[in-house]
């Protein structure tokens, strides 16, 4: 907490993340329910009815929360109950439908989906996935090996040079992770990521995960893992469909989830 | 680490219960005492084309990576990039050569140069705006997962046919000098043509870019439109040679002549055949060149940068 500006009491860190009843809709082609016809679709345009073919759905419904400098907050909530996709709009990544989110810097999502090529081999997307991120070319080359290190797929043999399409699924997450992990941060967004790879490689993410919190200002955790969340996090947010619940300390915040999902 | 749980663990008291200065404070409000900023708003000019430039590695590499992964799967590999415009080329000297003979008033020696060199610029504009439909559309995993200025993608799109066309270019070196048109000092040209043809095809992939995240549909309509703007460019015949045997009126001459991909294909002509001569060119025809380019080109990028916030919804 070495970051505490004067003005500032030790209850109230800096905020480096404020939403503000953040709303997000997405709008889905192709899901419309009724007539699906090509002349039902010509009539709704030229009627001038909204959403031909057009479905919205609400994923965040107005969500507000403030989070400071040295919090770790997990994301709990079932499938579907807009975790993933409040994180994005965290990020930037996701326009909100109405409200704001305030960030200090730029938020990263370290996400085990960041989209690499097939077709290229490991040693070519190491090296895109690292630009793409925004490290600069003499930082990849620098980071380049502890990569390749860290994700493990050369201990199998010269896997690195084949193209990714030809890695098992755990392969290919484990470098996606070794990649997005290999930046520093200041606000951390985790999707999923400890559920990556086998238990070695687990065990392995799990303590990257902590080293990078040592330097990020805040971490966000989404995981469906109580356990993880118990371990990493002092402070938990309960979605459900795309209402925050609860929004207080991990064991309040856990034990009532788990009396509600009956765990 | 068990100041930082204590210390968090206020703060959430104090969001409910409130003991702290920042109490009452609208979020909008504490956002603004602390100076934190809007996520994913967009960002100046300026500040946009700064980080765009610092984004010129990945833009670089990204479009190359596409260009690579085209051929990965084939056995011949990456000999397509000059295999397809070289077959691309042989389809139209057996249709129009051996076939057809020549057309109008040109012969094989001239007409199969004139036609593959129209073919293969107007290829690099077309091709440049079907990608570009699709550069959001296209890559939402990567918009949705990454933060970097989105106009990386429609500028890295039309570098790879950019690097597409300077393989088709040597193809065109081969037939150039297959029908007896020999390198001459005019073909420096080429380097001031294509660039201006790339700033031209990057502002057109911005526009179809957003226009295209907007509306998917725009993706099955583009090949029906640059399929018309082909026929009516004066790739496959000449345009003052086509309308001199209809009566019709000047000015649709000189509109034909004027539109974007003759005025680069013309150049390119004129550039690299002996005998196309300048009285091909329409009037003021490097002014034309010069004019498209920086029009589409600033025009396109100041559109896609007003919607930068609104990519990846939908």
């Amino acid at each position: 907490m070495a970051e505490r500006t004067p003005e500032q009491t030790p209850k109230d860190p800096r905020p480096t993340v404020i939403a503000d009843d953040v709303h997000i809709v997405y709008r889905v082609n192709g899901g419309a329910r009724g007539k699906g016809s090509a002349t039902a679709a010509l009539s709704r345009i030229l009627r001038r009815t909204a959403s031909p073919g057009m479905r919205e759905v609400h994923a965040v419904r107005g969500v507000t929360f403030v989070a400071r400098r040295g919090e770790s907050i997990g994301l709990i909530g079932s499938n579907g109950s807009g975790k993933s996709t409040l994180l994005k709009a965290v990020a930037g990544l996701l326009p909100t439908e109405r409200g704001h989110v305030y960030t200090d810097g730029q938020p990263s999502l370290l996400g085990v989906n960041a989209a690499m090529m097939n077709d290229l081999t490991g040693e070519r997307n190491v090296i895109l996935g690292g630009l793409a991120m925004g490290m600069t070319r003499e930082q990849v080359r620098e980071r380049y090996d502890e990569i390749v290190d860290f994700s493990g797929i050369n201990e199998k043999g010269d896997f690195v040079t084949l193209p990714m399409r030809t890695y098992s699924s755990g392969m290919a997450a484990r470098l996606r992770f070794s990649i997005a992990a290999a930046k520093d941060h200041d606000v951390l967004m985790i999707d999923e990521a400890l559920a990556t790879g086998d238990r070695t490689f687990q065990k392995r993410s799990e303590a990257r995960i902590r080293e990078l919190r040592k330097d990020a200002g805040t971490v966000f955790l989404v995981s469906h893992n109580n356990r993880s969340i118990r371990d990493t996090c002092d402070r938990v947010l309960w979605l459900e469909k795309g209402e925050l619940l609860m929004d207080g300390p991990t064991d309040e915040v856990i034990k009532a989830y788990e009396k509600e999902t009956g765990r | 680490m068990s100041t930082v749980s204590e210390t968090t663990h206020d703060s959430v008291v104090a969001m409910t219960s409130p003991p702290s200065p920042d109490d009452g404070l609208t979020p909008a409000e504490l956002a603004q005492k602390y100076g934190l900023s809007v996520s994913g708003a967009r960002v100046g000019l300026g500040e946009y084309v700064r980080e765009l430039w610092g984004r010129r590695h990945f833009i670089l590499a990204f479009s190359q990576a596409k260009l690579t992964a085209q051929y990965s799967q084939a056995k011949l590999g990456q000999l397509w990039q000059v295999a397809t415009p070289l077959l691309n080329a042989l389809v139209y000297f057996l249709i129009f050569g051996l076939i057809m003979g020549g057309r109008g008033n040109m012969d094989n020696h001239d007409y199969i140069p004139f036609l593959v060199t129209g073919v293969f610029v107007f290829t690099f504009t077309q091709t440049s705006a079907l990608a570009g439909v699709r550069a959001i559309s296209g890559n939402l995993g990567l918009v949705r997962a990454l933060h970097f200025p989105r106009a990386a993608l429609p500028i890295s799109f039309s570098l790879q046919q950019l690097q597409q066309l300077l393989f088709s270019m040597i193809v065109l070196a081969m037939v150039l000098v297959g029908f007896g048109h020999y390198p001459s000092p005019s073909w420096v040209l080429i380097v001031p043509v294509l660039a201006l043809q790339f700033v031209f095809n990057t502002g057109l992939a911005m526009v179809m870019a957003r226009l295209g995240s907007k509306t998917p549909d725009l993706a099955q309509l583009l090949p029906f439109i640059t399929r018309t703007w082909l026929y009516a460019s004066g790739v496959m015949y000449s345009i003052p040679d086509m309308l001199a045997k209809k009566d019709v009126p000047e000015w649709l001459d000189d509109l034909l002549l004027s539109n974007p991909a003759s005025v680069y294909i013309d150049l390119m002509r004129y550039a690299l055949m002996d005998d196309y001569s300048a009285s091909n060119l329409p009037p003021h025809v490097w002014l034309l060149a010069l004019g498209w380019a920086l029009l589409v080109g600033i025009g396109g990028f100041l559109f896609f940068w007003k919607a930068e916030e609104q990519y990846g919804r939908g």
